[in-house]
């Protein structure tokens, strides 16, 4: 065997991706001019209709694409035109801060759902309830009653990160095994440092992947929200594009939200390590 | 009987049944326990041992009687009851001397952390861990850990110390390690002991007194055995005591036969007041340890409440 099986997934992967993009090329390609025409005609009509070429973009366009906008990505020519980087800045910072506000609400509250029997299960017909709506269908109504598209847009984060965190939180207290409380029970330990030194700990890896899920779920809201909200964000530069008709602009777009959601979850699942103790 | 610095009263325990009713695991449980005295509970499973045990540490409350330690009657988890639970119960997520200065920190709230670590050290170290401080539960064989369940437990420095089959996970070469361990630091601490077993020869290596238990549901104590084991023992020696044998064979015997039959048989010669003390192997009750009123009762059993 050669090399590591990491090494060995690599080259595998390495290979697919190569494979995609040769077949990707080679179905974009033009095929030669196509008939004769006027010179001034065929300028009009452009090189789908002279040279063949697939109205799709192939990888090389793309790849120019890419690199024209990684290269300045913080430009800023008015509300239509702004660097990539830009837009992203908007959009993680919509995420981050409805994301934020969703922890900061759904932990508290998943720690009593978890720790109080009578309120988990008062509380558990809301949940059911609310947890399955699309937060996108809480966008009229936010913009109705917040009157500002990116404070709506923010609410909706705030809405779709809430249940998942909130749900893990729950489980992760109500499961903390039973010897850990009877050894704070022995030893006295009152309320409060009982759930900050034993059920948070405890839960932490269930709550924790929670908010993975979260963010998950935030970055995947957040696109469709700034499609609907516009003005600004990675959402927006994607309808915008698709609008301007700039295809190469829209796959480069999806590209870079797969990679930043990528780096979200990397950035959980590190966490995530830091807290889980091993057994 | 001076001194009861223990004393279970009278304890039942029902649980509700799935038919709407409920049982008695165990009912109308009286023992009384000097200070410094090292009592084992031998029993059946289902018999109700732990919910005892767990009912001394507080964490369990009884459906009729109480439990007096030192003059009050227990009402929840203490200080002074420390526990070493069967599964050990360490936090997985603090190291050696974390679970230990937990402990330490949760007894003497305002000490200072270099004092906590100090006094955790100590305890440490006197089980024998110096050297794995620093180590994660998850990184502790069995013995180990249990090694850091007991000094959790000494290091609070408990009057009562109780012990839920500490060793019974354990492989028997490490169980014996342990055993002798804690003898020691029974010894050089004089902490009263209550520990669960059903290992005969870890009841009678330990215990100054073996508790016989019947079978549950409705199990009671059914005799107390007085250990004839001298005070200071090695565990290479204690098979050549002329009186090792008859109080194994009569605990086995009890354990194997009689702990199904108990109840029927004695009838209405049962009294759960007092329980018969038996010392096998000694022809007559030879010592008078109770003061309490006794019981004229056949097959040489005296009576005593302790």
């Amino acid at each position: 065997m050669i090399g590591s099986l990491n090494l060995r997934a690599a080259i595998v992967s390495i290979a697919i991706l190569f494979a995609f993009l040769l077949a990707w090329h080679l179905a974009t390609r033009s095929s030669g001019p196509t008939q004769a025409m006027d010179p001034v005609y065929a300028k009009l009509m452009g090189a789908t209709a002279t040279q063949g070429k697939s109205p799709m973009p192939g990888p090389i366009e793309v790849g120019a694409k890419l690199w024209e906008q990684l290269r300045r990505p913080f430009y800023d020519n008015g509300p239509n035109d702004k660097g990539v980087g830009i837009q992203l800045a908007y959009s993680i910072g919509r995420v981050l801060i409805g994301y934020l506000l969703a922890i900061a609400v759904a932990v508290p509250i998943g720690f009593l759902v978890g720790m109080s029997p009578l309120m988990s299960k008062a509380l558990d017909p809301f949940i059911q309830v609310l947890k399955p709506i699309s937060p996108l269908a809480w966008m009229p109504l936010a913009l109705y009653t917040i009157k500002d598209s990116s404070l709506s847009a923010i609410f909706v984060i705030f809405i779709c990160s809430l249940w998942p965190t909130l749900i893990n939180t729950a489980f992760g207290v109500a499961s903390v095994r039973k010897e850990w409380l009877n050894v704070a029970k022995t030893l006295e330990v009152g309320t409060f440092r009982r759930a900050f030194t034993i059920i948070l700990p405890a839960a932490a890896p269930t709550i924790l992947t929670g908010m993975r899920i979260s963010i998950g779920i935030a970055w995947l809201v957040i696109v469709a929200a700034e499609m609907l909200v516009g003005g600004t964000g990675i959402g927006y530069f994607v309808w915008n594009e698709w609008n301007n008709l700039s295809i190469s602009s829209v796959i480069t777009a999806i590209l870079i939200i797969g990679v930043v959601g990528m780096l979200l979850d990397q950035v959980l699942a590190l966490i995530t390590r830091l807290v889980t103790f091993p057994e | 009987m001076s001194d009861r610095f223990i004393s279970i009263e009278g304890i039942t325990r029902r649980f509700p049944t799935p038919a709407g009713g409920f049982t008695a695991v165990f009912s109308d449980l009286w023992l009384a326990m000097r200070r410094g005295e090292f009592v084992c509970i031998i029993g059946h499973s289902g018999c109700g041992k732990t919910t005892v045990l767990n009912i001394l540490a507080g964490l369990d409350t009884p459906s009729a009687g109480a439990v007096i330690v030192d003059g009050k009657a227990i009402e929840g988890p203490s200080l002074d009851r420390a526990v070493i639970f069967q599964s050990h119960a360490l936090l997985p997520w603090r190291t050696v001397t974390g679970n230990v200065a937990y402990a330490v920190s949760s007894k003497w709230r305002n000490w200072s952390k270099t004092q906590v670590n100090a006094h955790a050290q100590k305890f440490i170290d006197l089980v024998g861990l110096g050297g794995a401080e620093h180590k994660r539960p998850s990184e502790l064989s069995g013995g180990m850990k249990q090694r850091v369940g007991i000094a959790r437990a000494f290091s609070i420095e408990p009057k009562i110390l109780l012990m839920d089959e500490p060793f019974s996970a354990l492989d028997a070469l490490t169980r014996g390690t342990l055993q002798d361990e804690v003898r020691r630091i029974f010894q050089e601490t004089g902490q009263t002991v209550f520990m669960i077993t059903h290992d005969v020869d870890e009841a009678i290596y330990l215990a100054d007194r073996v508790v016989l238990m019947t079978n549950g549901p409705g199990a009671v104590f059914a005799e107390i055995v007085d250990n004839p084991l001298p005070k200071v023992r090695a565990r290479n020696e204690i098979y050549k005591h002329p009186l090792y044998y008859a109080v194994r064979n009569h605990i086995i015997d009890f354990l194997v036969s009689r702990s199904r039959s108990f109840v029927q048989e004695m009838g209405g010669a049962y009294d759960p007041r007092h329980v018969a003390v038996v010392r096998p192997g000694l022809p007559e009750p030879t010592i008078a340890s109770s003061n309490e009123p006794t019981l004229p009762s056949a097959r040489g059993r005296e009576a005593a409440a302790y």
